[in-house]
């Protein structure tokens, strides 16, 4: 195991195949088996709801917390880079240029102003 | 892949700073690798690795990745008429291969599963092109972010340059008043239940969104 001596050991290397497997397990986890088998209607319905719920619980924490805080200024460049992105992306319908003029926003408040 | 490539850029930009925060938080570099080739999910990632360095027991890492990766389980649910016709090895493949982004955008393109053998062959290779695109731009530019990780500084917060991109594919889903009320339900609940440990804030608050609007539907007589 010399060549893993960088901080790495027989244990980490363990974990880190067992998360390997709880990827494959959680992003195969209904097509495990093949059984016959249907969805119930309110599922069916819930899953319309889902994909948006995901990303929305994911990003809006991201934009409007800090060290697991709500902020309490606007003197945040994620406020503003996240407001400008959304606002271009229902003007333009472009994912790249809501990333592109989003960034254009945040780098210079964040670095220039430190916000 | 041409629904895909836009969003590289941003998973790309995402990966580095993965690869970059992977380093900084302590990780050897052997072990950054190996992680970024074989785990291939930033959030479980980068959830796991202070347990880690901390030398938590194996099982509470191994039940942080599992939560942090629920909403793959979701995915995987509406997935599963797409796919089930394939073989085992195939179907864990795909799933194994499929994340985010080109989960959204296959399902944004295909409403329904293919009736015909043709058109389930043409969705497989549309999702396994996206996914292959996804995991090239991903690992190149996470392992960039690994050997560059002491030459970019955190600071620059290049990683937002992920959250904007999740957040021009969350606008793309806004299409109806119904998914906007999930939308802002998820995004309150997270926040106000951030405390809670493992990431269960995330789970919670789809767990409200979805319950909350197949409540409205129902009181509403909405279809």
């Amino acid at each position: 195991m010399s060549e893993l001596s960088n901080g790495t050991d027989a244990w980490t290397l363990a974990v880190i195949v067992g998360l390997a497997a709880v990827t494959v397990i959680t992003r195969s986890f209904f097509f495990l088996s093949d059984a016959s088998w249907h969805l119930p209607h309110w599922a069916q319905r819930g899953l319309q709801y889902a994909p948006i719920a995901a990303l929305s619980a994911v990003v809006v924490p991201e934009i409007v917390m800090q060290q697991g805080q709500l902020i309490h200024t606007l003197q945040d460049a994620r406020l503003y880079a996240a407001a400008v992105g959304a606002a271009v992306y229902f003007w333009r319908r472009d994912v790249l240029i809501t990333i592109v003029l989003g960034m254009a926003v945040y780098l210079p408040l964040h670095l220039g102003w430190c916000w | 892949m041409r629904d895909l490539a836009p969003q590289a850029l941003g998973i790309a930009a995402w990966g580095l700073m993965t690869g970059v925060a992977m380093v900084k938080s302590g990780m050897g570099f052997y072990a950054s690798v190996v992680m970024t080739l074989l785990v291939f999910a930033g959030s479980s990632q980068l959830a796991a690795i202070p347990l880690i360095v901390a030398g938590a027991p194996a099982w509470v890492i191994l039940a942080t990745g599992f939560c942090v990766n629920l909403r793959f389980v979701v995915f995987s649910l509406h997935l599963r008429p797409y796919l089930i016709h394939l073989p085992l090895w195939r179907r864990l493949g795909h799933g194994y291969m499929t994340a985010d982004v080109s989960y959204v955008l296959f399902t944004k393109r295909f409403k329904q599963p293919g009736e015909t053998p043709e058109a389930r062959l043409a969705q497989e290779a549309y999702l396994a092109g996206n996914d292959g695109l996804n995991w090239f731009s991903w690992v190149t530019s996470s392992l960039i972010g690994v050997t560059l990780a002491n030459g970019i500084p955190p600071a620059w917060g290049l990683g937002f340059a992920g959250i904007l991109c999740l957040l021009g594919i969350q606008c793309s889903l806004a299409s109806s008043r119904m998914r906007i009320l999930s939308s802002l339900v998820a995004g309150a609940a997270a926040v106000a239940a951030y405390a809670l440990p493992l990431k269960l804030n995330i789970v919670v608050a789809i767990a409200a969104a979805v319950i909350l609007c197949l409540t409205v539907e129902r009181v509403r007589g909405v279809k």
